[in-house]
């Protein structure tokens, strides 16, 4: 008999939460995606070492920051500006879109961001809930 | 409804608010956004200085605009979309700033020296705000320029029609001459007059 208002409780909460976890909107969702030029990294270029320490293409949400941090003693031209030793370089992504960067660190000269649309509600927003839960463990 | 049950459906709305919080929590979706649209460098350093030839036939270097936020981009006259989409949106944010606007200074250093003459960039620029001035200088000096900046431009093509591939993002160095940010090409008006509002109460 007392095991009734815990069930009852467990029957709302449940639902609930998926409920709240499929249509909730997602609003002021920010991760950061940090790449580090590591220290050494200028002296072993002119030793001629090839390097790639950024991607050809980072994939971002919508409000994700991408972090770009010179621990190197040089100065760095890496993704879309030149990152002075010591210096982060924080660059917030609000809207939807596929970015291109002159960036001499490539080969081809070029990185490309592409920042992905929220989630929409539903099966995609719970999936996308779930997915950011179990990483951020 | 039961008199009994209120209670229990309460308390059930109540653990779906937590467990909600918790999981936006856990998400970060809590998380502030940061204070500049632009990208912002920490800790920011002293803008490179320069000196080039002014369109108003002065010099221009940064230390003239210092107590103003200037807006620096790089780019050439004969561009045929992303210059003019710069420039335009920057005189929109001038505009949209009211009375701050003459706290604002935007310089447009020239990647194309042979076509863009002091004279030609004035004539150019006040087509789109008569406060903005152009920098033109040697071959070596821009590009001297250009490198302290990370800026690239290439030229490509032959002929006259020649166009130059180069940087198109946007330096927004502070009253005091530091490098705060580096806006990339494709922000709205309304991205600068937050951020040089930030900048100009910073």
């Amino acid at each position: 008999m007392s095991r009734r208002p815990v069930a009852v409780a467990l029957s709302l909460l449940v639902p609930g939460a998926l409920g709240w976890a499929a249509l909730a909107p997602v609003e002021a969702v920010s991760r950061e995606e940090l790449f580090e030029i590591p220290p050494g990294t200028s002296a072993r270029r002119i030793a001629g070492e090839e390097l790639e320490i950024l991607p050809q293409t980072i994939r971002l949400g919508v409000n994700d920051v991408l972090v770009l941090k010179n621990a190197d003693a040089a100065p760095h031209v890496f993704g879309p500006t030149l990152i002075m030793p010591g210096q982060t370089f924080r660059l917030p992504f609000t809207t939807a879109a596929t970015y291109s960067f002159l960036c001499t660190a490539h080969a081809d000269g070029q990185l490309n961001v592409i920042v992905a649309p929220r989630p929409a509600a539903g099966w995609e927003r719970l999936r996308w809930r779930w997915s950011t839960l179990t990483n951020a463990g | 409804m039961t008199v009994r049950s209120r209670p229990i459906l309460a308390a059930a709305l109540l653990a779906v608010l937590v467990a909600g919080a918790a999981i936006a929590f856990f998400t970060g979706e809590a998380a502030q956004p940061q204070a500049l649209r632009a990208g912002a460098f920490d800790p920011p350093h002293a803008a490179p200085e320069f000196a080039l030839r002014g369109s108003d036939g002065s010099e221009v270097t940064l230390a003239r605009y210092r107590g103003k936020v200037v807006l620096l981009t790089f780019g050439f006259t004969h561009c045929a979309a992303v210059c003019p989409t710069t420039l335009a949106t920057l005189a929109q944010a001038r505009s949209g700033l009211g009375e701050a606007a003459d706290s604002v200074q935007v310089i447009f250093v020239t990647v194309d020296p042979e076509r863009d003459s002091a004279a030609h960039m004035r004539e150019y620029l006040a087509a789109f705000d008569r406060g903005f001035i152009g920098a033109t200088g040697t071959p070596e000096a821009l590009a001297e320029a250009r490198e302290a900046y990370g800026v690239t431009a290439t030229r490509e093509g032959t002929g006259p029609d020649y166009a130059m591939a180069h940087t198109s993002s946007i330096f927004l160095i502070d009253r005091t001459g530091r490098l705060r940010a580096v806006m990339p090409f494709g922000h709205d008006a309304a991205d600068f007059v937050h951020d040089v509002a930030f900048l100009l109460e910073s």
